[in-house]
């Protein structure tokens, strides 16, 4: 049974479709990534699933529940967890308090297993360690990125949706941020990853979709997909 | 990279830039313990509640009675700390918040005016005229509080200006309800005669301390009406102290930084905010309902939608989600038009300009929230200036 099963959802703003019926599989232990141009859909798609976005039609089940209807704050409850697109950290808390607003729900039964979540953030991102007192609206585009992911981590997620990691990064900080997602996943924790960085998302990913005008149009390995001539044409700008 | 930032933190470190006023003494009142917060607090309510006694010279308002400025403050900063829980914790855009203020008063008002037709006072009544006020109190909160709810439940799905939009047709709504129900609220010509705690009744005083009819000096009405509300501030702030230090708080916060994430978080959005606004609103019910008793009579003027944008001016200048800072505010919103009675008619005009200036100026208010992070933010913005500074010479 997968984790996440989406069958043909179409969620629309307004009178305007922006996903026309998607499907899509996440198995337990997966990273898998969804890859398209700006409008493709992606970003739907994750708001669609943490809750943010209603459904017209179709469903989606987690952990073998419809959770079609739930409220995104259950959602969470449920550990479906999101690292939003913008990163959406809290501009005017710390750093830390952005971490402990991540175990708001989900709260932690001992003190002790609290302290051993925040140190392997810690250990991810050290960059957050030495700025723990710092405001999040203070911080670099790459920082706030890593409060957003270890903020997420923070609620000990079943599936981590990381929507767009690498957007307005510098390169340097871009291999980095998918390195701890890589390690992120090889921990045991699903990601289900939404990047226009298809080279880093391909090469580190399980499986993948790819997303054209709120249709999936293909989908197979990631390094399968990588070597596909039509990828490399349409997203790796490889002739 | 690491390296040139790790460099910018060493000299944050180093030269920690000027400390304010402000600053220190929050430092300084944050490491009091709790007894200590109280032994130095108290004195300090003590000589503002004195205020009207003592009378100093610069400070008393010559043209009007002092006592009825200051009874006049301790509403407004009940108001303001209430819209605060609503503008400045939670971060929703009120601004018909004069409707709750407006339904606490009338609720007193409807239930012990010989004017009303639900008047419950008199000879056919169930309340003792000594006690009708204290009792229809929690009464008119709890009013209050229900219409709150109404009007949250269907609105708070809104944001941001859409809310205050419909927050303000709200406010204005109540006004035209108390102005066209001529049968129960009277109409334009308001409710007369309502309740107020009879207490202190003596010869010379026939209707008690509380009663308007007091005006022996110092210790007239307004006077005792100024004690009564510092009581009900004092309590009012202990609640609401203790509810944005709890979770309530923290969601309140999470909520106005960012609604979307504070959601992905898994913080129940609309549930917080429908209680921020059921919270303010029966502390503006509060309000209203003292100030029916104070001057025991209501009429649809007095809750004109202007009166919201005074409220909010109040928060704003003060600093919104600061409780003291919005307090402050208050006391300005009240004190300068009475103390200079000339500026009086343009009180508008004025006090606009006030917040068009702050805006520019200094937009998180006379006395802001969590200063020690703002400094903190200065000081790594100093620090990153003279690293610019230093890379060009």
């Amino acid at each position: 049974m997968p984790l996440l099963e989406i069958t043909d959802m179409v969620v629309g703003y307004g009178r305007i479709e922006a996903l026309h019926g998607i499907s899509l599989t996440v198995e337990a232990g997966e990273l898998v990534t969804l890859i398209g141009a700006n409008g493709a859909g992606k970003t739907t798609t994750m708001r669609a699933v943490s809750g943010i976005r209603p459904l017209t039609r179709g469903t989606i089940k987690f952990d073998g529940q419809d959770i079609t209807k739930m409220k995104a704050h259950l959602r969470v409850l449920e550990g479906i967890v999101q690292a939003p697109e913008g990163r959406g950290v809290f501009p005017g808390m710390t750093v830390q308090e952005n971490l402990d607003m991540g175990c708001y729900t989900r709260k932690f039964a001992t003190k002790a297993e609290y302290q051993a979540t925040l140190d392997h953030v810690f250990e991810l991102f050290p960059r957050l360690a030495e700025r723990r007192s710092q405001v999040g609206g203070t911080m670099s585009g790459g920082e706030q990125q890593m409060v957003a992911i270890g903020r997420a981590l923070m609620a000990r997620p079943k599936l981590l949706l990381l929507d767009e990691p690498s957007m307005g990064l510098a390169p340097m900080i871009i291999q980095q941020i998918f390195r701890i997602v890589s390690e992120i996943n090889a921990e045991g924790t699903t990601i289900l990853l939404v990047e226009q960085n298809a080279q880093q998302a391909l090469s580190r990913s399980h499986r993948a979709y790819i997303l054209e005008t709120g249709e999936v149009i293909k989908t197979g390995g990631g390094k399968e997909l990588l070597a596909d001539p039509s990828v490399k044409e349409a997203y790796l700008g490889v002739a | 990279m690491s390296t040139s930032t790790s460099a910018t933190s060493a000299a944050a470190a180093k030269s920690p830039g000027p400390v304010g006023v402000g600053d220190r003494l929050r430092l300084w009142w944050n490491q009091l313990s709790r007894p200590a917060q109280w032994g130095v607090g108290l004195p300090i309510i003590l000589l503002i509640a004195a205020m009207p006694v003592i009378r100093p010279p610069l400070l008393t308002t010559p043209d009007t009675d002092f006592g009825a400025v200051m009874a006049q403050f301790g509403m407004y900063a009940l108001l303001a700390i209430g819209l605060n829980v609503v503008v400045g914790s939670a971060g929703l855009l009120d601004l018909g918040y004069v409707g709750f203020y407006a339904v606490g008063a009338y609720t007193v008002g409807l239930l012990t005016s010989p004017d009303s037709p639900w008047n419950k006072t008199g000879a056919d009544g169930f309340l003792s005229d000594k006690w009708a006020w204290l009792a229809v109190l929690p009464v008119a909160v709890a009013v209050t509080a229900i219409s709150g709810l109404i009007l949250g439940s269907p609105t708070l799905r809104l944001r941001g200006d859409y809310l205050a939009i419909v927050t303000l047709g709200f406010g204005e709504i109540v006004r035209l309800l108390a102005d066209n129900l001529e049968n129960t609220t009277g109409g334009g010509q308001g409710l007369s005669g309502i309740a107020y705690p009879r207490v202190g009744v003596t010869e010379a005083n026939p209707f008690g301390i509380f009663s308007i009819g007091n005006t022996a000096e110092p210790f007239n009405s307004g006077l005792w009406w100024f004690w009564l509300s510092i009581v009900l501030i004092i309590v009012v702030l202990m609640f609401v102290g203790n509810l944005e230090r709890s979770r309530v708080g923290r969601a309140w916060v999470a909520i106005r930084e960012d609604e979307d994430a504070a959601e992905i978080m898994g913080v129940p959005t609309f549930k917080f905010k429908l209680w921020a606004f059921v919270i303010g609103a029966s502390i503006g019910g509060l309000s209203g309902a003292l100030y029916a008793g104070q001057v025991q009579f209501v009429v649809p003027t007095n809750f004109n939608v202007i009166n919201s944008v005074l409220f909010l001016c109040a928060v704003v200048l003060g600093g919104q989600g600061n409780k003291l800072g919005v307090i402050l505010g208050a006391f300005i919103i009240v004190y300068l038009p009475n103390r200079f009675l000339g500026i009086g008619d343009y009180k508008y005009l004025i006090f606009g300009l006030a917040l068009m200036i702050m805006m520019v100026f200094r937009p998180q208010g006379l006395i802001p929230v969590r200063q020690k992070l703002l400094a903190y933010g200065r000081k790594i913005w100093q620090a990153a200036g003279r690293r610019s500074r230093e890379e060009q010479s």
